[in-house]
C-alpha cells in the first residue's frame, strides 16, 4: 500500500486546484463585473508564469542559476513575430539554404518558437554548463546579451523600436482575436507544462537532475551522465520559455527587444524566488505577484522601482520560503 | 583599413581595456576574497560618474571631480557592505545576485530622481582637451592617452598594494585560506569592508574617467557590468592578472570589431543599414570570444589556484 502524501503536499495540491478553478472562472467573473479589460493583463501573467515555471525547472530543481532566460523568452516572441511579419508582407523568412515562408498559423508558430528557443538553449547550455556557480550566472547573462545584440542587428525587425505585428496567429483557421481565445490558449499551455513538468520531476530523469543538484560527485560515481541530463533540462526549459514568448507576442501584437534584455532575465529569477524555488507552482504565483505589484505600484508613483527594490530585497533576506511555502506550509527549501 | 586607423583604434581599444580593468579588478577582488558576486558594481561606477560630474560642474575642476567620484563610490560601497553585503557572506550566490539586483533597481531610480532621466554632460578637462601627435602627423586625443596612463598607474598601485603591503598579504591570504587568516586573529570583517571599499573606489574612478567619453546616464553601469563579466570569465574569476589580460583582450576585440565591420559591410549593403548592423554585430564579437575561450579553458585564461 502506498503511504499517504505528507500534509503539505496534499495542501499544495488543493491550493493548485483552487488556483486552477479561479483561473477557469476568471474570464466570466471579470466580464460580469465589467472588468474585461483586465483579461490581457492576466494573459501576460499566465505567459510569465509559464516562463518562470520553465526557469524553475533548471533553477529550482537543477540548481542552475540561469541569468539568461530572457533570451529564450524573447527568441520565442521574435520567431512568432517574424513569421507573422513575413506572412503579412508575403515575403519569405529565409531564401537560403532552404526557402521558408512566413506563417500566421499557431500550429506552425508555437512549435517553431519552442524549437528555435530550445536549440538556442542547447547551444548556450552546451558551453555554459561546462562551468559552475558564479561563472554559470555570468556566462548565461553574457550570452543573453549577445542574443540581444544579434536581434538588434537585423534592420528589418525594427531594431530598438521593436516589431509591430499585422495580426495574431490563427488556430485551426480561427483567428485568435479578442481577449478570451489567447487567454485560454495561455492557460492551456501553462497547465499542460505544469502537469508534464511535475511528472518529469518524479520520474528518473527529474530525480537524477535533483540528485545532481544535491551531490554531483555521487551522481557521477553512480554513472549518471550529469552534463547531458543538465543540458537536456536546460533545453526543455528554454523551449518552454520560448512558448511563453510566443504567447506574449500574440497578446501584445508587438515584439519588443526589451523581452531579450537582462532586466527580463532578472525579473524571471525574482518571480521564481518570490514564489518559492523548486515547486513549479510557486514561480507561477510569483509571476502573478510580481506583475500585480508592478502594475499597482506604477499606477501610484512613477518611481515605483524605488518601492519594488526594497520589497524584493526584504523578501530575499527574510522571506525565504516564498509565497508557495506560505500557501502549502511546506518546510523551507535547501 | 590602413595602418594609421588601426593604430588609432588599437589605442581606443586600450582606453576601453583600462576602464574594464578597473571594473574587473574590483569585481574579481571582491569575489576572490569574500566569495561574493556583486551585480551592483555597475551602480558604483554610475554613482561615481554622477557624483564626479556634479562636483566638476560646481567647482570647475576636473581633478576635484575625480576625487569626489572616487570618494563617493568608495563611501557608498562601504555603506553597502556594512548594511547589506555583510549579511550575504553566508548565503549562496543566488541570494547575492538577487539582493544586489534589487540594489541596482534602487540605485537607478534614485539617480533618476536626483539627476533626472536625461544624460548629464561632462566635458573633457581643459588641460587635456587637445590632441597629441603620437607619431609625427598623427594626432590622438590627449584625454584618451591620459586615461591609458591613469589606468597603468592604477594597475601599478594595485600591484604594489597586493604584492608589497601587509593589507595585500592579508587579501592574498584571505583568497586562498580564509579560515586560517581568521584563526590567526585578523579582523576579517574590517578586511572585507576595506576590500569592498577599494573595489568601489576603482569602479568610481572608471566611471569618472568614462564620463567625458560616454554619456553619464542611468543604465551606464549595467552596460559596462556585463562587459566586465565577460572580462572576468575570460580572464579567470578571482585573479587580478586574469582581469588585466581579459580586460585588454575584450577592450581590443570590442573596439576593433566595431571599427572593422562597418567598412566590410558597406561593400555589401547600403551605408545607413550597414552601420546599424555593424554596431550590433560588432558588439557580438566579444561574446563569441568568450564562448571560444570557455570551450577551450572553462576556468578562464588565469584560473585561481584553489
Amino acid at each position: 500500500m502506498r503511504e499517504p502524501a505528507p500534509w503539505h503536499v496534499r495542501r499544495g495540491w488543493i491550493a493548485a486546484r483552487l488556483g486552477l478553478v479561479a483561473l477557469l472562472v476568471a474570464p466570466f467573473v471579470l466580464t460580469a463585473l465589467d472588468r474585461g479589460y483586465l483579461l490581457p493583463v492576466m494573459t501576460r501573467m499566465l505567459a510569465y508564469g509559464l516562463a518562470a515555471a520553465a526557469l524553475d525547472f533548471v533553477l529550482g530543481y537543477g540548481g542552475l542559476v540561469s541569468f539568461g532566460h530572457g533570451a529564450f523568452l524573447g527568441t520565442g516572441a521574435y520567431v512568432t513575430g517574424v513569421l507573422l511579419h513575413h506572412a503579412g508582407q508575403r515575403t519569405p523568412v529565409l531564401r537560403w539554404p532552404v526557402e521558408i515562408g512566413g506563417s500566421a498559423d499557431a500550429l506552425v508558430a508555437f512549435p517553431a518558437a519552442a524549437i528555435t528557443a530550445g536549440a538556442l538553449a542547447f547551444l548556450i547550455g552546451a558551453v555554459s554548463l561546462r562551468t559552475r556557480g558564479v561563472h554559470f550566472i555570468m556566462i548565461t547573462l553574457a550570452f543573453a546579451q549577445m542574443v540581444y545584440f544579434l536581434v538588434l542587428a537585423i534592420p528589418e525587425y525594427g531594431g530598438t523600436d521593436g516589431l509591430m505585428l499585422p495580426a495574431r496567429n490563427n488556430l485551426l483557421d480561427l483567428p485568435l482575436d479578442g481577449d478570451q481565445p489567447i487567454y485560454w490558449l495561455a492557460l492551456a499551455l501553462l497547465v499542460g507544462f505544469l502537469l508534464v513538468a511535475r511528472r518529469v520531476m518524479e520520474a528518473r530523469f527529474g530525480l537524477a537532475l535533483r540528485g545532481a543538484r544535491q551531490n554531483e560527485r555521487r551522481m557521477l560515481a553512480l554513472g549518471y551522465p550529469v552534463y547531458r541530463i543538465r543540458l537536456l533540462a536546460f533545453t526543455i526549459s528554454g523551449a518552454a520559455a520560448g512558448v511563453a514568448g510566443a504567447v506574449l507576442a500574440n497578446q501584445a501584437a508587438f515584439v519588443s527587444p526589451d523581452l531579450l534584455s537582462w532586466q527580463r532575465s532578472g525579473e524571471l529569477i525574482m518571480m521564481v524566488i518570490l514564489g518559492g524555488q523548486g515547486t513549479l507552482f510557486g514561480p507561477v504565483l510569483g509571476a502573478f505577484a510580481l506583475l500585480l505589484l508592478e502594475e499597482e505600484l506604477s499606477a501610484v508613483t512613477e518611481h515605483w522601482m524605488l518601492v519594488l527594490g526594497p520589497i524584493l530585497l526584504l523578501c530575499v533576506l527574510f522571506f525565504r520560503r516564498g509565497l508557495w511555502g506560505q500557501v502549502s506550509g511546506a518546510p523551507a527549501h535547501g | 583599413m590602413d595602418s594609421l586607423l588601426l593604430l588609432e583604434q588599437t589605442l581606443n581599444g586600450l582606453t576601453l581595456g583600462v576602464m574594464l580593468f578597473l571594473m574587473a579588478a574590483g569585481l574579481t577582488l571582491i569575489f576572490g576574497v569574500m566569495d561574493v558576486i556583486n551585480l551592483a558594481h555597475g551602480s558604483l561606477y554610475m554613482l561615481g560618474a554622477f557624483a564626479g560630474a556634479t562636483v566638476t560642474a560646481r567647482t570647475g575642476s576636473f581633478a576635484l571631480g575625480v576625487l569626489a567620484g572616487v570618494a563617493a563610490s568608495a563611501l557608498i560601497a562601504l555603506l553597502l557592505e556594512l548594511t547589506l553585503i555583510r549579511r550575504l557572506y553566508a548565503r549562496d550566490h543566488l541570494d547575492q545576485v538577487l539582493v544586489t539586483y534589487a540594489v541596482i533597481l534602487i540605485a537607478n531610480e534614485s539617480v533618476k530622481i536626483v539627476w533626472g532621466p536625461q544624460p548629464i554632460f561632462l566635458g573633457t578637462p581643459e588641460a587635456l582637451a587637445g590632441s597629441v601627435e603620437i607619431i609625427p602627423g598623427v594626432p590622438y586625443p590627449a584625454y584618451r592617452l591620459a586615461i591609458i596612463g591613469a589606468g597603468i598607474l592604477a594597475a601599478a598601485f594595485l600591484w604594489w598594494l597586493i604584492a608589497r603591503t601587509r593589507l595585500g598579504m592579508l587579501i592574498r591570504a584571505g583568497t586562498t585560506h580564509r579560515a586560517i587568516v581568521q584563526a590567526l586573529g585578523v579582523n576579517i570583517q574590517v578586511l572585507f569592508a576595506l576590500v569592498f571599499a577599494i573595489g568601489g573606489a576603482l569602479a568610481g574612478l572608471a566611471g569618472m574617467m568614462a564620463g567625458p567619453l560616454l554619456a553619464v546616464q542611468v543604465g551606464m553601469g549595467e552596460q559596462i557590468l556585463i562587459l566586465t563579466f565577460v572580462v572576468v570569465v575570460v580572464g579567470g574569476l578571482g585573479s587580478v592578472r586574469g582581469a588585466m589580460a581579459g580586460a585588454l583582450l575584450v577592450g581590443l576585440v570590442d573596439t576593433l570589431s566595431r571599427a572593422v565591420l562597418p567598412t566590410v559591410l558597406r561593400g555589401m549593403m547600403e551605408p545607413s543599414a550597414a552601420d546599424q548592423v555593424a554596431a550590433n554585430l560588432g558588439a557580438v564579437a566579444v561574446y563569441l570570444l568568450m564562448a571560444l575561450i570557455l570551450a577551450i579553458r572553462p576556468q578562464g585564461l588565469f584560473p585561481r589556484h584553489a
